[in-house]
């Protein structure tokens, strides 16, 4: 594999780096918090700049509410807590205040997806991206590892017009994007050449399926491996260009498989070049508690299930043509 | 702008805002007559003697900032808006027309001159207001953040999150102003959803509660006064209201919440405006 992995990190503490990045270079950078501010990586924004932190409580909605009024000020907040509560639980504040006012605001969504663990279904944002992505003007970025998770964090605050949703996991996972790796919001990352199939993947799943490519390889079958880190605008391109080269996409995620990666990345098919898909994800149900390689295994999230997947269905895709 | 302390000057824009709301309504076929008539003397107060505006340079950085928190009363907003010189008067009777940039209810993104933000979403106004004034405080400016908000509306328990906020960081810019009317689309807000003590309510969470006749300038004027003097903690305006004032057949009827009048009717309410404004100014 060509790629070094460093000590396992989590992609919130990358968070809260751009963050504070962010906010050492601009002085209008706010940062709200909603009484995790630990939890979700926006402590050491608070340490640093005390007057530029305005803690709400819990109340998600008026948080969203807030940084909307904040944004009309001129200032650039960032509104953050479980995904579950910032993106779900303030949807319409989200919508009407922050969305259809087009205001730069970061909506931080933390411990996303199955891997939160033992929490269990109602801290596991799985539905987050399908929310946030259908939303007018909204930005929707998933980085794969806390190295990207900060240089997104500071791109978005620092470079980003309009509302952006950023979402990130709560596990520490492994942090291994290579610093002269370009990363440009809209842009998709070829991590890996192969023209037998493509996994597309975001978020944490990015490093599971480059492992899931390492064992392909060995079966013979080269895989393609895509980071989508920004989910909205999708980059339609380089999906057209894998479906294409290899004309079999897998969209891996840990989110429903309805209406997130796997929905954004079959639109873009089925319009301009309909090929053999398969959507690996949370099928729509509710999580459970567990150890997060265990939650991660039942829904065949891991390296090996993705592995296996993609070759039963290139094989059956070889037999039928 | 040049502030108008004369009560019967204040009481003839208003009047004149009703009849240009009666009239929109009605060339829209649609829209809510009954709250947009009832806040015709608040608006008129406030654009014309309280606020710190320049309607020629609506987006000067000092300006004081109202957040219409309850969007469907967009007649009345557009109308004292046009009337303070936003924008064309003419303008008003595209409302709620295709292309027309008085949206039904207020959107950021028609770049009307003088909307501050979006909404039609009930119980959003308050965390926006407080926002702006949380801004406004760590940045020293004296900027003064005004909400206009239902009786109805104080049921979104997000108006209450926000209340305990403004509470909180001691925002005293910040002057909600609530129209009880006392009155919502089902019905008296007493039996839809009760929403009394209202002043106790808004006391216990840290405000300064100030009550006034809604239709009463120097009265309304006097409200704005004392919650300008008002220190160390953010004010609410309790203006008792008549949904509908200014139109005696359709005061306090529910029914009129949403509804906008026919031609015939239209023309049956003007004359009644001019009588009732008649009978008002005799009494100033």
């Amino acid at each position: 594999m060509i790629y070094n992995k460093r000590e396992n990190r989590p992609t919130r503490a990358g968070f809260g780096e751009g963050l504070l990045e962010a906010g050492l270079q601009n002085h209008h950078v706010f940062a709200i918090g909603a009484d995790i501010t630990a939890s979700v990586g926006v402590d050491r924004f608070a340490q640093a700049f005390p007057d530029r932190f305005v803690s709400l409580g819990i109340a998600e909605q008026n948080c969203a509410g807030v940084a909307a009024g904040m944004a009309l000020m001129d200032k650039t907040p960032v509104f953050t807590t479980y995904a579950v509560f910032s993106a779900i639980r303030a949807t319409d504040q989200i919508r009407i205040s922050i969305c259809y006012n087009n205001l730069h605001v970061l909506i931080g969504g933390a411990h996303a997806g199955i891997s939160v663990g033992p929490d269990g279904a109602t801290h596991q944002a799985l539905e987050d991206i399908a929310v946030m992505r259908c939303l007018p003007n909204m930005t929707v970025l998933s980085p794969c590892d806390a190295t990207q998770a900060s240089i997104l964090t500071r791109m978005a605050i620092l470079e980003e017009k309009g509302p952006v949703y950023l979402r990130f996991g709560r596990e520490a996972v492994a942090d291994f994007t290579p610093p002269e790796l370009e990363t440009r919001i809209g842009k998709a990352q070829l991590l890996q050449p192969g023209n037998h199939l493509t996994l597309i993947a975001t978020g944490h799943m990015v490093w599971e399926a480059l492992k899931a490519a390492e064992m392909l390889s060995l079966k013979g079958i080269n895989a393609r491996v895509i980071n989508m880190h920004t989910i909205k605008p999708i980059d339609t391109d380089a999906i057209l260009k894998a479906a294409k080269e290899t004309r079999l996409i897998i969209s891996i995620e840990e989110h429903q498989v309805s209406g997130g990666l796997g929905s954004a990345i079959a639109e873009v098919l089925v319009e301009n070049c309909p090929v053999r898909m398969e959507r690996i994800g949370i099928p729509d149900c509710f999580g459970e508690s567990g150890k997060p390689e265990e939650l991660l295994d039942k829904y065949g999230l891991t390296a090996e299930k993705i592995a296996r997947k993609a070759e039963s269905i290139y094989r059956t895709t070889q037999i039928s043509s | 702008m040049i502030k108008i302390s004369d009560p019967r000057k204040l009481l003839n824009i208003s009047y004149q805002t009703r009849a240009l709301i009666v009239k929109m309504l009605s060339a829209a076929g649609s829209g809510h007559t009954g709250a947009s008539l009832g806040l015709a003397d608040i608006f008129t107060c406030l654009y014309f003697n309280e606020l710190n505006h320049n309607p020629e340079n609506p987006v000067w950085p000092d300006r004081d900032r109202v957040i219409l928190s309850i969007g469907h009363v967009a007649p009345v907003f557009y109308a004292t808006l046009a009337q303070a010189g936003y924008f064309e008067k003419s303008e008003l009777f595209t409302l709620r027309k295709f292309g027309s940039r008085l949206q039904g209810h207020p959107g950021l993104d028609s770049r009307l001159p003088g909307i501050e933000t979006s909404s039609g979403s009930l119980g959003q106004g308050l965390s926006i207001a407080t926002g702006m004034a949380i801004v406004a405080k760590k940045s020293s400016s004296d900027i003064r953040v005004f909400s206009i908000h239902g009786d109805g509306e104080l049921q979104e328990g997000q108006i209450w999150e926000a209340a305990m906020a403004a509470a909180h960081y001691n925002l005293d810019n910040i002057t909600a102003i609530v129209d009880l009317n006392g009155v919502q689309i089902d019905g008296p807000t007493r039996e839809v959803m009760h929403l009394e003590p209202l002043a106790a309510k808004w006391q216990a969470f840290g405000w300064n509660v100030i009550g006034c006749d809604g239709h009463n300038i120097s009265g309304i004027l006097n409200a704005f006064r004392q919650a300008r003097a008002n220190s160390g903690k953010p004010s609410v305006i309790l203006a008792r209201t008549i949904m509908g004032k200014g139109i005696k057949t359709i005061e306090n009827d529910h029914h009129w919440h949403g509804r906008a009048p026919s031609p015939a009717e239209a023309i049956e309410f003007l004359c009644q405006i001019e009588e009732i404004f008649r009978d008002e100014l005799a009494k100033i």
